[in-house]
């Protein structure tokens, strides 16, 4: 692990719960689609914990992310409770978006999510954007665009990029590569060192574990800090994995990655797992407190799911309701 | 009253706007100093600063997202997309983005944003700087389009525009810019969904947008001294659109012709005739025609280009056959 920041015990513990939290979402998730429970597909964060949690562990509620097809760690990183992201990826009224979003458009903007995407890379400009808003109006809000590196083929990406720069938005580019675009290794899709595309618009860029929650952390308080203070814009390179397929349907992989590879992140780079190694190694809890919370959490994940399938669909007459916003 | 350009008139509007609401903002290329190429919004960055008043790079999708993002998180942008032409470039942030945000979040989230492009051919533009591509966006759920006629329609409808909580797309004729209408002094709004019944007549209906009005007023006038009485309609906005007065209109006259500069096949004309097809059929004496765009990429030469849109003789040509009670199968 990173040499840790000065914090407390609780901070630390935070976010190992945080991180358990996404993981545990995920395996539900999964299981609502495997026992056909669930509407439709969904695309999971597991193995990619340490990303959201050490960047939005440094974010305040009022700072703004926008989120993607694979969004769920995001969105309960930001603050998101289990019981409306159950209902939403249900299709359940009282899900953050009564339903009408579903798993790949979460949003939930009480705690600054502005949305999770279906178009690979399309909220680039929406973050850029709330940054814009932001320097604007002199909130001092900070925004963080979450993307994968399959985004890094989209031309949106380097207009809001170049933008940024030009404007000195305080804006934080998080480039979430888990080696795979789809079905598709990275290195078939991107040319050149991913870095080169931050400082081709002369935006400072940092590569970073991305399943090192320390180390993400650190270096996303000192981002976040200097993006307040108007240093803005940031790119991050995270290096982490994915370790479900595309979407929880993506079941037969081996024509575009092995056992093998699968086998060595989850053993020996798991976030959660190496995490909890250190906490319990630098006597911050122990083994037990740490299942303790596992087991807290996985009841947590019960009830919510048990709520949701349990929880009324939108009426009828709702289809209509939303597609404009009132003018007062 | 004066009489002022529309260029003037949409230039009022938004300074109007920006100095009511200091979260109104103009982006776009060549927006601040330059004022379009049309010189719609020269001055306004001398008033409101570049903050305010911001030249982008030659991005349309990257500033129109951020636009959006802007929009979600408390500023009102105007977009400008220079030529309407390019808004295939931005489909994906207006239509994917900003048009769906408010429902897919289930009323959380609101992008107020209005994008101003424009339209119109016969400005030997050729077939990249000509379309009139509105129907594309009126077809999607959770844009408004507004199209207007005039100077006087254009300062009230941008006006209500800026201050819808939606996305809504304006389409200023580019051929109008330096048209001038009698614009009053005191400010005003003009809402959406109410159409504007220009000329009262009996015989015939005649639903016209941007300046087609103008085609559809000349044909109104030569009809008249045919002993014609063609009712002249002006939707103002093509979503929302005014459903009720268009088919009042035509439950008087019987008849009806829809004029529109967008291309004919899948258009406006397809949509507002089929409408009076399906809920006035009964009360008609003749076939619903549509006068739209040919359907061909607008070529250059102007000995080509003038033939595309449609014209004040096509029009009476067209009445005069519904008045005849002649069949049109073989139009």
């Amino acid at each position: 692990m990173a040499k840790p920041a000065q914090k407390n015990s609780d901070a630390y513990l935070h976010m190992y719960r945080q991180m358990v939290k996404i993981r545990v979402f995920e395996d539900s998730a999964n299981e609502l689609y495997l026992t056909a429970k669930m509407p439709g597909l969904t695309h999971m964060y597991s193995g990619q914990e340490a990303v959201a949690v050490g960047i939005c562990e440094a974010l305040e509620t009022r700072d703004k992310i926008t989120s993607t097809h694979r969004g769920h760690g995001h969105c309960v990183a930001k603050g998101a409770n289990f019981k409306q992201m159950f209902c939403e990826l249900l299709g359940k009224d009282e899900g953050y978006c009564h339903g009408k979003g579903g798993s790949m458009h979460i949003a939930d903007q009480a705690n600054g999510n502005l949305g999770a995407n279906a178009i690979v890379g399309g909220s680039a400009g929406i973050a850029t954007g709330a940054a814009l808003t932001a320097k604007t109006l002199g909130t001092g809000d900070v925004a963080v665009c979450f993307f994968g590196d399959g985004a890094l083929g989209q031309g949106l990406l380097y207009e809001c990029m170049n933008m940024a720069a030009l404007w000195d938005l305080p804006v934080i580019y998080a480039c979430e590569n888990n080696l795979y675009g789809e079905y598709t290794h990275v290195s078939e899709m991107a040319a050149g060192a991913l870095m080169d595309r931050a400082s081709a618009f002369g935006i400072e860029g940092h590569e970073v574990d991305g399943q090192d929650v320390l180390a993400v952390n650190e270096l996303s308080q000192q981002l976040v800090a200097r993006a307040r203070n108007g240093e803005g814009p940031f790119f991050m390179l995270l290096n982490t994995y994915r370790y479900h397929g595309h979407h929880v349907g993506d079941i037969n992989r081996a024509y575009y990655r092995s056992k093998e590879e699968e086998t060595f992140w989850k053993e020996t780079r798991d976030p959660i797992t190496n995490f909890g190694d250190w906490l319990v190694t630098e006597k911050l809890a122990s083994f037990d407190e740490l299942q303790a919370l596992h087991a807290e959490i996985k009841t947590e994940a019960k009830a919510a799911v048990n709520y949701a399938l349990s929880a009324a669909y939108p009426a009828v007459e709702d289809v209509t309701e939303h597609v404009f916003a009132e003018t007062v | 009253m004066r009489n002022i350009t529309l260029s003037k008139a949409v230039n009022e509007a938004l300074a109007e706007e920006m100095r009511l609401d200091s979260t109104v903002i103009l982006m776009g290329e060549d927006v601040a100093e330059a004022g379009t190429p049309f010189k719609v919004t020269s001055g306004l960055v001398e008033e409101f600063g570049t903050t305010r008043v911001i030249d982008t790079p030659i991005s349309e999708p990257g500033f129109t997202g951020l636009a959006v993002g802007a929009a979600m998180t408390g500023l009102r942008p105007v977009v400008d997309i220079m030529f309407g032409d390019f808004l295939f470039l931005i489909m994906d942030q207006l239509c994917n983005q900003a048009a769906k945000t408010h429902y897919m979040s289930g009323g959380k989230l609101t992008v107020p944003m209005v994008v101003r492009t424009n339209m119109g051919a016969t400005r030997r533009s050729a077939a990249q700087h000509s379309q009139s591509l509105h129907a594309l966006v009126a077809h999607i759920p959770g844009i408004k389009v507004a199209m207007p006629s005039s100077a006087y329609e254009a300062k009230g409808l941008m006006k209500t525009a800026i201050r819808d909580n939606n996305p809504v797309i304006i389409f200023e004729d580019k051929l109008m810019y330096q048209d001038k209408a009698p614009v009053p002094e005191q400010e005003y709004l003009i809402p959406f969904g109410a159409a504007h019944i220009l000329r009262e007549g009996s015989d015939i209906t005649l639903v016209a947008t941007s300046s087609m009005v103008q085609v559809a007023q000349a044909a109104a006038l030569h009809l008249a001294e045919q002993g014609v009485s063609a009712e002249v309609i002006d939707p103002r906005t093509i979503a929302p659109l005014d459903e009720e007065t268009i088919l009042t209109s035509v439950k008087k006259t019987s008849r009806a012709i829809v004029i529109d500069e967008g291309h004919q096949s899948y258009g406006v004309t397809a949509e507002i005739a089929a409408r009076i097809a399906e809920k006035a059929f009964y009360h008609l004496d003749a076939p619903v025609q549509r006068l739209g765009a040919m359907d061909v990429p607008i070529p250059f030469s102007p000995a080509l280009e003038d033939l595309t849109v449609p014209t004040p003789d096509d029009v009476v040509a067209r009445a005069l056959m519904a008045m005849r009670g002649e069949l049109f199968h073989a139009l």
